[in-house]
């Protein structure tokens, strides 16, 4: 949209909510975990088409991983937590 | 960026628990009138009962309890400083809703008779109503949703309301807000507004350190507290903290209410039972406090002692419901009820009406104090609400604006004021350059817990409020790459004013209340003479908090002077055996 901040350093955090590109539907149209997560951190990868996680902002709820028509997703406890 | 405007009749905002059926009541009532129900989430599963909910918190049923004993509970509870009259309109109107939702398919826990199956976790009466198939609540309420042809809009962030003139005086005339998605904005015009966007739930910072593992579903981030501020309306118990007793880490309730009636209880590092109740009170948390601070921490929840069945009967609501991944977590740390406690703190501090008492001041009508605005559910004042609560006041709230349009048209506001928005909105998204929002946020919350978080003590309490106004210069330099980090820098000024305002509440109540929820070292005494009134604060002359004193309405049931510090016996004197 614009561009980056350039006052800014990406930080790094772990993955927490884990997509298995091989179940995923997502090129296919599913957009299930995308519409349903409250926090909107879940986006489709342009490179491959399919879903990952793009914030460090899950709250751990499970609507993407109970709602996911393939069982495409596993949501783990965010690493500060564990 | 382009401008898009809708008009409605109703306007209701967070599609979580009290949004639902503020919606749903209204267009029951007037089918003719347009109702737009409106969510930064997805309404479907938005809101704190997203995966469902353990239990009813709060049921009066018929051989149970009345309305007058919870009423009169709640008041003790909550040390007298309450709205007789807004509990007993929840009170009043319990059994019916519960019976409602059951209509809907709600499981709720029935006796072999099918009678209600009620437990007591209060301190002294009998209202939690257990859920152990509670998971689905939300698909029945947005079933219904559809049914009653009710307007949804999901991702957008309500970020100002709109106050219009009525003649000489000012009522309601819509709201404006971000689309998430799109970066677009939209203007709402409405004759009704209904604000349901829950807790401060984004106040402290959890323990942690991250930021959305908070007890609250973190989209609520005290958007409604600050909008209802910046539109007029009164706050009011902002010093009554919210401070739960969680699952360390985690973060999440462990629950006393599903485990108590099964046999679980609190106990401290010596495995003795140190509190009488594990119903959620200032006052219980402050004996967890002390037990914690006392040398007699850590805090544990116990039931190695239960029988194994009666731990898959446990193990079965807890790790499927509410929040589920309870039990990947106790997975991960090699935690099994059957031969581990799990260890327990004290969450960050919050805003909340629903857990304790502070939100947007409202009536029994659920009216606030700007004429057509509305608050329902955990954002408005109403003690001890819970999700039925929620339901309940967003029903009275929904049914109520029906009636307030009545021969309404939209009230004329000021197309500056959409202007001036707009501009304040998109001001991140524009800048070349400057702070990120979760780096604000990071510092503001952790200011919060360094200041505010009780024991509540003056001069941090004066410090706090500088560092706030500090990180107030620098809400001028954030910096958002796309409309959700856009979204983020507008949580951070909300979290900011719910700071500023919870700090201008505690300092202005000089005496100590509720327990935990607002004890102040230099006023260590309770002090009914002069503080038994509620504290209310509103937007001054000068654009920051004003604090002021509202009286406690009479009381419907009034509370004998041996009942009233019943909550102030919560500690075991005796140890128990464990
Ligand atoms: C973990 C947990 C366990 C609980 N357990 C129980 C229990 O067992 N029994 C019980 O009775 N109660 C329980 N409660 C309390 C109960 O869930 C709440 O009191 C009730 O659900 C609050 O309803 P609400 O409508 O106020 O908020 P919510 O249901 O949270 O809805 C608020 C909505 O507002 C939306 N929103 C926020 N800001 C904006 C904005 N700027 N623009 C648009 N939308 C916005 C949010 O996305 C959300 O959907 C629990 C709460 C939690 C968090
Ligand atoms: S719901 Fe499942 S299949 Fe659909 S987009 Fe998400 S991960 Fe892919
Ligand atoms: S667990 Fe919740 S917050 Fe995390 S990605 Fe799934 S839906 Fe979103």
């Amino acid at each position: 949209m614009t561009a980056p901040n350039p006052s800014a350093i990406a930080q790094q955090s772990a993955v927490t909510v884990i997509v298995d590109e091989g179940k995923c539907i997502a090129d296919k149209g599913c957009r299930i975990c995308v519409d349903v997560c409250p926090t909107d951190i879940l986006v489709i990868d342009l490179g491959n088409g399919k879903v990952r996680m793009a914030y460090d902002e899950c709250w751990y709820c499970l609507p993407c991983q109970h709602d996911c028509p393939t069982q495409a997703i596993r949501v783990e406890i965010p690493y500060l937590l564990r | 960026m382009e401008t898009r405007h809708i008009d409605v009749d109703i306007l209701v905002i967070g599609g979580g628990t009290a949004g639902p059926l503020a919606a749903i009541k209204a267009k029951q009532k007037a089918p003719q009138l347009k109702v737009l129900l409106l969510d930064k989430a997805n309404v479907k599963r938005a809101g704190a009962i997203a995966e469902g909910m353990d239990s009813v918190n709060n049921a009066i049923i018929p051989g149970h309890a009345t309305p007058e004993q919870y009423v009169k509970e709640i008041t003790v509870a909550n040390d007298g400083i309450v709205n007789q009259a807004a509990i007993n309109a929840y009170a009043v109107r319990s059994h019916d809703m519960i019976r409602e939702l059951d209509g809907w398919g709600v499981k709720f826990e029935k006796d072999e008779t099918g009678d209600y199956a009620v437990k007591k976790v209060h301190h002294l009466g009998a209202y939690v109503l257990p859920m152990p198939e509670g998971y689905d609540i939300k698909k029945h309420v947005f079933k219904q949703i559809r049914k009653a042809g009710v307007e949804v809009s999901n991702r957008l962030v309500t970020t100002r309301l709109l106050v219009g003139e009525d003649g000489p005086s000012q009522r309601i005339a819509g709201a404006m807000a971000l689309d998430s998605r799109s970066g677009g904005f939209v203007v709402i015009r409405a004759k009704a507004v209904v604000l349901c966007t829950g807790a401060a739930g984004r106040l402290g910072l959890p323990s942690s350190g991250y930021l959305f593992g908070t007890y609250e579903n973190p989209t609520n981030a005290g958007d409604g507290y600050s909008m209802a501020y910046h539109a007029g309306a009164e706050l009011s118990g902002l010093e009554c903290f919210q401070i739960n007793p969680l699952i360390k880490d985690y973060n999440g309730p462990a629950c006393a209410y599903v485990t108590g009636p099964f046999g679980g209880y609190t106990v401290n590092a010596k495995g003795e039972r140190f509190i009488k109740s594990d119903y959620w009170s200032g006052q219980m948390m402050l004996e967890f406090w002390r037990e914690l601070e006392g040398g007699n921490g850590p805090v544990f929840l116990k039931l190695d002692h239960l029988a194994e069945e009666t731990v898959t009967k446990i193990e079965n609501v807890l790790h499927v419901t509410e929040r589920p991944t309870r039990g990947l977590f106790h997975e991960g740390r090699g935690v099994d009820y059957r031969r581990d406690l799990v260890e327990m703190h004290i969450s960050e501090i919050g805003l909340c009406g629903g857990h304790s008492a502070s939100g947007v001041w409202v009536d029994e009508h659920a009216r606030t104090t700007v004429p057509g605005l509305y608050a329902a559910g955990d954002l408005c004042n109403v003690a001890h609400n819970y999700m039925l609560g929620a339901f309940v006041f967003g029903k009275i709230a929904g049914e109520d604006a029906v009636d307030f349009i009545a021969g309404k048209d939209f009230a004329a506001f000021d197309a500056g004021e959409v202007e001036a928005e707009r501009e304040r909105v998109f001001a991140p998204l524009l800048r070349a350059e400057g702070l990120p929002p979760t780096q604000v946020e990071y510092k503001l919350r952790r200011m919060v817990n360094d200041y505010l978080q009780p024991p509540k003590v003056t001069a941090k309490m004066e410090i706090g409020r500088k560092r706030f106004a500090e990180i107030r210069e620098d809400i001028g330099r954030l910096k958002a790459n796309n409309p959700h980090e856009l979204m983020r820098a507008i949580e951070v000024q909300a979290i900011l004013d719910c700071a500023e305002m919870a700090a201008a509440a505690s300092l202005y109540r000089t005496e100590s209340r509720w327990g935990l929820y607002h004890y102040r070292t230099d006023h260590e005494e309770r002090n009914d003479r002069d503080w038994f009134v509620f504290v209310e604060v509103r937007k001054g002359a000068d654009g920051r908090p004003e604090c002021f004193k509202r009286p406690v309405p009479p009381y419907l049931y009034p509370i004998a002077d041996d009942e009233r510090d019943a909550y102030d016996r919560l500690r075991v004197t005796a140890p128990l055996a464990a």
